[in-house]
């Protein structure tokens, strides 16, 4: 295909990721170099008869005025990086020197905003990512299994919890284990406890949300592991099982390398995604117990005041987690692209 | 299947039993919420007998009949349920028509560029698959505030399609990959333009990759909360940030049933769409990795 008509088939396409992928995470890198203009604050003189008095008062004109002449803010550089509110290098050095012991200074980290997000986003990552592999693995060979006729409705139903809308799926869910929902009722009836409830405990919802997580990426590891399975090759079985081969042992030396591609390829859309964990904290109203990077950027745009700063410099280093995350996957995609020519 | 290969008792009993389960914790919350949707709240949320909720005890002495459609009413007619309807029918029908049209552009001469360019506009389209969106919201609204482009449909959609694009690219162009190369170079060979061959060619036999990657583009836009939630007035709302703020200020009696009947009316159009694209959309979600 020549140049040109490349050129003008991707055009649209093109301008548009530029337009609004591209551009924003400049505006958003140049946004976090700045912070919030202060307020104007003006010294009036009030001389009355016993003597002079100074006060202070803010200049909302002027403030206002400031405001809308630069929308930016000033000029602040890395500063919004190293506050309490991001990397809190300051604290965090403090705490390395006073603290005595890990646990100790381990303590002190999690009540800093941006590293407990990150220890929540990490954790659900590293959790859900594995636990549907493995989960829809094997719903996919049980259904494997099944009578032909039953797969059809079977995978019907399977599609469910990755269909419907996250904040919606996670809302059912929620209401379910809900201290009045029959979840609830059920957990409290298996704990012997009539006061347990999920929404007041962290780890209890920490525990939710990973399951949340989980059930709702199951079936897309499921289909995908499904259509692998269709084509495993049964000579291999037949001869895997002529040498003596047992089930598991076929399972583990036959089906496993042969759906490995699929693994590497879940493994990284699962990581994207749960990276991003976001719609089943507002569902579950979670916000206390647990904040994920996307949940700290929402909450400061969301806000009374727009903490735009704030957010863009959250948003950049999560840009730069992902970008790490990815870092391997990119350089395999690289040197694949190298073989084939 | 052989004798060989016929599985013993215990396991098949094992597998069956295993896939009970999994049917039951899939599809059962729907069921329930949907049942559940037409009862009052007290029902639906039982502190005294969770039987309450089979039975409708309460639901029989609040309004006089098992079933009741107050939350339904409550939600479309009292809270205006009906125009987020409406915002989010306009929203996906020009997300999925837009994103098609460049993507099919794209994804067609990505797949038949030799050059590493193309290899490289893949490799970034991955890179902004991977950003989170909310990231990009915040780069969003500074310039929208200056430019007065904040809160209308329109914006929110061409932000919905750009977020769209890469994998629309990625899909369409695996697509296009399967359909033989010289189907379009013999229609060249006889005169045609480039366009001309995708025009006449192509597009006559692209419409099930396209059927299918339209599918993810809608669940795309019809799922979509950060965006939505963000970039739009309170009267442009669509229905997913509409139940979110149902949750956040009504909570009075009975309120909650709005929002349950609002979540029920979300789910019944995806419902419908697996019964009918259940094909399409199991080979989408096997396309790119079959492909590897």
């Amino acid at each position: 295909m020549k140049h040109k008509t490349f050129f003008w088939f991707v055009f649209p396409s093109v301008l548009l990721m530029i337009a609004f992928i591209a551009l924003p995470i400049v505006s958003v890198i140049t946004q976090s170099l700045y912070s919030e203009h202060e307020q104007v604050v003006v010294v009036v003189e009030n001389c009355g008869p016993f003597g002079c008095t100074e006060s202070t008062s803010v200049d909302q004109e002027a403030t206002a005025a400031l405001r809308e002449a630069e929308p930016l803010g000033r000029w602040a550089g890395f500063g919004i990086y190293t506050d309490r509110n991001h990397l809190a290098i300051d604290e965090v050095a403090g705490a390395w020197v006073n603290s005595d012991g890990m646990p100790d200074f381990w303590r002190t980290l999690m009540n800093l905003p941006f590293y407990s997000a990150m220890a929540f986003t990490l954790t659900y990552t590293a959790i859900v990512t594995p636990m549907t592999i493995i989960l829809g693995f094997v719903v996919a060979i049980v259904v494997n299994s099944v009578a032909r006729s039953l797969r059809g409705p079977t995978i019907f139903l399977s599609l469910l919890p990755m269909i419907v809308t996250p904040l919606v799926g996670a809302l059912i869910l929620f209401w379910m284990v809900d201290a009045r929902g029959i979840l609830g009722t059920a957990l409290q009836w298996l704990a012997n406890d009539p006061n347990l409830s999920v929404k007041a405990s962290t780890p209890l919802m920490w525990i939710m949300l990973m399951v949340y997580g989980t059930w709702s990426s199951i079936p897309f590891a499921f289909v995908v592991y499904y259509a692998g399975l269709q084509t495993v090759n049964t000579d291999t079985l037949e001869a895997a099982m002529i040498d003596g081969a047992s089930r598991w042992e076929r399972i583990r030396y036959v089906v496993i390398p042969h759906l490995m591609p699929l693994t590497t390829f879940i493994a990284l859309i699962q990581l994207m995604d749960n990276f991003r964990v976001f719609e089943p904290i507002i569902s579950f109203q979670a916000q206390a117990h647990a904040r994920s990077l996307s949940i700290a950027i929402f909450q400061d745009l969301g806000g009374e005041t727009r903490l735009l700063s704030s957010a863009a410099a959250t948003s950049v280093l999560t840009i730069i987690f992902v970008a790490i995350l990815l870092s391997p996957v990119l350089v395999r995609t690289w040197r694949d692209f190298g073989k084939q020519r | 299947m052989s004798v060989a290969t016929r599985r013993p008792l215990s396991v098949r009993l094992i597998a069956t039993g295993f896939l009970a389960i999994w049917l039951i914790m899939a599809a059962f919350p729907f069921l329930w919420t949907l049942w559940g949707s037409f009862k009052v709240e007290g029902d639906f949320f039982s502190k005294a007998d969770w039987l309450n909720s089979l039975r409708g005890t309460l639901t029989l002495t609040e309004t006089g009949g098992q079933f009741t459609g107050d939350g339904y009413y409550g939600a479309w007619i009292q809270e205006e349920f009906w125009r987020a309807a409406l915002n989010t029918l306009i929203v996906c029908i020009c997300v999925v028509t837009i994103s098609l049209t460049c993507g099919t552009l794209a994804g067609y001469a990505l797949s038949r560029s030799p050059y590493r360019y193309a290899f490289w506009l893949l490799l970034f389209a991955l890179i902004f698959r991977a950003m989170p969106p909310v990231t990009l919201v915040s780069g969003y609204l500074l310039p929208f505030f200056e430019w007065n482009l904040w809160g209308h449909l329109s914006t929110t959609i061409i932000v919905l399609v750009a977020i769209n694009q890469p994998f629309t690219l990625w899909m369409l162009h695996s697509f296009f990959k399967n359909i033989p190369q010289d189907l379009d170079e013999s229609a060249m060979v006889d005169g045609c333009t480039r366009f001309q061959a995708f025009r006449h060619v192509i597009i006559p036999v692209m419409w099930p990759g396209v059927i299918t990657t339209g599918l993810f583009s809608f669940l795309l836009a019809y799922n979509d909360f950060v965006v939505t939630a963000m970039l739009l007035t309170k009267e442009n709302q669509t229905m997913v940030p509409k139940i979110a703020s149902f949750l956040g200020t009504t909570q009075t009696k009975g309120n909650v049933m709005f929002a349950v009947a609002a979540v029920v009316s979300v789910t019944a159009p995806l419902f419908l769409m697996i019964v009918f694209f259940q094909r399409q959309i199991v080979s989408g979600l096997t396309a790119g990795a079959v492909k590897g």
